[in-house]
């Protein structure tokens, strides 16, 4: 027999500071506290950390404690590897887990630092002097055309692709309709919109509440082409062609048939109740050309007016795949590195596969720049990104603009418990459920969302300005500007940085 | 004009040098051997390093002379490399374009550290430059023995290299010759750009790839001067927003595709080739630039002493806008 394992979790309320309101068991969708005639009791097996019944106690009675009981600690046998093959050992079964890569590998992001002017430059303050974050994605010619005509005049030559702009190098990444709610997904466009910038819809269809934001939304055709066709595709500001995805890559999806209600069925455009399995690979595409075709066919169908994205997982060759793909008329690649985030995926593969998205956008830009097409394709980064640190730090490395995903969700009030694949989400993002969807209040969560953009993109100008640069597009692969700070040589040369000192 | 006038007026402005590298550049110097790439060398250990440099130079066409470029010795001036200069023809029977062989060239033997550094590669002009002050410099090189239309000439205070003689400006490539004032903090993206492109920066500082970029867009990619000049230090976005629409896509477009060219930080940059000079401040004017006229002589400078010291009559004195291009060409 394996027998009980040790609680994750040991949740107190301190009785002196409980006035027993209740207000913990009503919010709590994981049943870890009940009534007990007058008193309060707890089952801390329950809980998940998700802090609900903290962030709403209005006496700060209750305590969360990690680990409360120890296991005889190892180095080699942790907890988790532990805990795996007893779950594994009862059940027989893949181990399922939410949000991103929970292994401790080093954050390359903490071992770079940014550069700021002294003296031989003058750095700029953003308060009085124009900085640009102005952003633009898309395929662009490696020269120009430009002829003068008689009289001076400029004629431009050359057809431009449109391009797609943001104010701000930061969107918001794609999370589907059935991975989250509706109300997530309307907070999310509305802050979008009121940002300048783009989110992407997921592979989960456009829900009619969506369509007053279609504008700022990026369609994503995927391999199960839920919720694919040609008015949904003309509704976006952009297709993305996903491929992958840094959480679970070389894997597809698969969206229980208890979370597909009669909204969800319409949106998706499958029955109701029924399982929604994306396949691993997209059974049209088995070669780059065969993508390149699926990027020609999409572009064909909304007549060369939408920008076409690539999505892949950074793997270990993802900067030969993002040359092939800039070899396709595709005017974005998306490179979503191990550490991003999902509903669900094995467990597994969220913490074993795949490679950091530092490594993955420094060789990306490295070899589009080696073959001369860097110009060809946009980068965009996504997986981990959770500050403007991190955003200048991609963006120096190689990136054109970012994704966040768990950082817009916790702008929301997610506390990144990983428990998004049970559909019980308290806090109305990672859920269906009506009662648990109606506590996301769509005006509220659009302004957090919007906040934190904001915030961002001033942090951004500030640290542009500390470097003396005046325009985001200065800093996109000037990597002279970034050191690395106990980051050993060969990674030092795959990011190209020098060390801290030189 | 010989080269007295601009090393009196260089000299007006010593404060903003260090006495660790100055330079010049004349145009209209080499009048016997028009025809031919003018390849100013420094040599370090020439017994060594010339032999290796004669025979890549015979691998791609003749040299029709070469010579030690005249120097004299100054007091103040420690002569680390010896400077040569070669008249050179690409062979014609290569099928390639002569500038396309000798920017290849210049790429090569400097990237390559052989003893050898290609710092002027132009027909009919030359650069000067080494570890001192202007007035050194000039006096070793004698510049006032040589005749020019177009004079660049500048006084380095060194922070990066100090007292190599490679670093010092004027930068050329083929036809063009660039000074800086100021310091270019988009540096590293213009040189991922720029060497996407197959050039190749040998010279520790960020003042070389402002002459790539010039002869990328105006020679290889034909863009107008004024135009190449609008890539690297364009309008804001929001002055584009404002443009009336023709105006404003092309200048879209040149700040999409010319996004890596554009150059950020604090400089002041005047830039020459044989037919036009022409001065340039990034765009929000972080260093100064004032132009001087008198007749039909243009003068573009970091300071207004320097102007009335060449020229006292000069008749217009103004301060550009900031990335407002001031561009001298020669009529004929």
């Amino acid at each position: 027999m394996i027998g009980s394992l040790p609680s994750r979790y040991r949740i107190g309320i301190d009785p002196v500071r409980c006035m027993e309101c209740g207000r913990c068991i009503e919010n709590c969708s994981y049943g870890v506290f009940r009534w007990d005639y007058d008193r309060i009791q707890v089952n801390s097996r329950n809980c998940t950390a998700c802090h609900r019944c903290i962030a709403c106690c209005p006496r700060d009675a209750i305590s969360l404690e990690e680990h409360p009981c120890d296991y005889r600690s190892h180095p080699l046998w942790t907890r988790e590897a532990r805990e795996a093959i007893y779950n594994q050992a009862r059940t027989g079964k893949i181990i399922l887990a939410g949000m991103g890569n929970a292994l401790d590998y080093p954050v390359i992001f903490d071992r770079l630092v940014l550069d700021a002017c002294q003296v031989t430059n003058p750095s700029l303050d953003p308060l009085r002097e124009p900085i640009e974050l102005v952003t633009h994605l898309g395929k662009r010619p490696a020269r120009l055309d430009l002829r003068r005509r008689e009289g001076g005049d400029v004629e431009l030559r050359t057809r431009l692709t449109p391009n797609l702009r943001i104010e701000t190098p930061v969107m918001i990444g794609h999370m589907s309709y059935g991975a989250i709610s509706l109300n997530a997904q309307v907070a999310m466009a509305r802050a979008a919109k009121e940002t300048g910038t783009f989110m992407g819809t997921g592979e989960g269809g456009l829900h009619a509440a969506l369509h007053p934001y279609q504008d700022r939304m990026i369609v994503q055709v995927a391999s199960g082409r839920f919720g694919v066709n040609i008015d949904y595709l003309e509704r976006g500001a952009a297709i993305e062609i996903k491929i992958g995805q840094g959480a679970k890559p070389g894997i597809g999806g698969h969206l229980p048939g208890e979370k597909v209600c009669a909204e969800i069925s319409r949106t998706r455009m499958i029955p109701e109740g029924s399982d929604a399995i994306s396949p691993a690979p997209h059974h049209d595409i088995y070669s780059i050309e065969d993508l390149a075709q699926l990027v020609r066919g999409l572009k064909e169908a909304t007549e060369w007016k939408k920008p076409v994205f690539v999505k892949i997982a950074a793997v270990h060759n993802a900067a030969a795949i993002a040359a092939g793909i800039a070899r396709s008329p595709a005017d974005a690649v998306v490179v979503d590195g191990f550490r991003g985030g999902t509903g669900a995926a094995p467990m597994v593969l969220r913490d074993h596969v795949g490679i950091p998205i530092e490594a993955a956008v420094a060789s990306v830009d490295q070899k589009l720049r080696d073959q001369g097409i860097r110009n060809e394709i946009s980068v965009i980064a996504s997986g981990g990104i959770r500050g403007s640190a991190d955003i200048a730090k991609a963006i120096a490395l190689g990136a054109d603009a970012v994704y966040i995903g768990t950082a817009a969700l916790a702008a929301m009030g997610c506390r990144v418990c990983g428990n998004c694949y049970r559909g019980l989400c308290p806090w109305g993002i990672a859920t269906q459920r009506p009662d648990l969807v109606a506590r996301l209040d769509p005006d509220e969560a659009s302004g957090l969302v919007a906040n934190l953009i904001r915030a961002w993109t001033l942090e951004l100008a500030e640290l542009l300005g500390a470097a003396g640069i005046n325009s985001i597009e200065s800093l996109r692969g000037n990597r002279d500007r970034l050191r690395g700070y106990m980051l050993d040589e060969g990674l030092m040369q795959v990011l190209d940085v020098k060390p801290v000192g030189a | 004009m010989d080269g007295s006038g601009i090393r009196e007026a260089l000299s007006m402005m010593n404060e903003r040098g260090s006495g660790e590298g100055a330079g010049y550049a004349a145009y209209g110097i080499y009048p016997d051997y028009r025809d031919c790439y003018a390849l100013h060398v420094f040599f370090d250990g020439i017994r060594e390093s010339k032999p290796l440099l004669d025979s890549t130079l015979a691998q791609w066409g003749t040299i029709e002379h070469d010579e030690a470029i005249p120097t004299r010795d100054r007091p103040g001036l420690r002569a680390a490399h010896t400077p040569w200069r070669y008249f050179f023809k690409p062979d014609p029977s290569l099928g390639t374009p002569e500038d396309e062989i000798v920017s290849a060239l210049v790429m090569q033997v400097n990237a390559a550290r052989r003893g050898a550094l290609i710092f002027s590669s132009g027909k009919d002009l030359g650069v000067f430059k080494a570890g001192g002050w202007p007035e050194d410099v000039a006096d070793f090189y004698r510049i006032e023995d040589y005749e020019g239309y177009i004079w660049l000439a500048h006084n380095r205070y060194p922070t990066n290299t100090p007292g190599w003689w490679g670093g010092a400006h004027p930068f050329n490539l083929l036809d063009w010759s660039v000074v800086h004032n100021g310091e270019i903090t988009s540096y590293g993206t213009n040189r991922r750009y720029i060497e996407s492109f197959g050039y190749t920066c040998t010279m520790h500082t960020d003042t070389e790839v402002v002459a790539y970029l010039i002869d990328l867009l105006v020679r290889r990619h034909g863009l107008d001067v004024d135009i190449a000049i609008r890539a690297l230090a364009p309008p804001f976005w929001e002055e584009i927003d404002r443009m009336p629409e023709a105006e404003r896509e092309w200048n879209g477009a040149l700040r999409l595709v010319y996004a890596s060219a554009m150059m950020n930080g604090p400089f002041a940059i005047v830039a020459a080739n044989r037919d036009m000079m022409v001065g340039f401040t990034d765009r929000g004017k972080l260093r100064p630039m004032v132009v001087g006229e008198c007749g039909d002589r243009l003068y573009i400078s970091s300071e207004e002493a320097a102007i009335r010291a060449m020229e006292p009559r000069v008749e217009s004195i103004r301060m550009p806008g900031a990335g407002e291009p001031v561009i001298g060409r020669i009529v004929a």
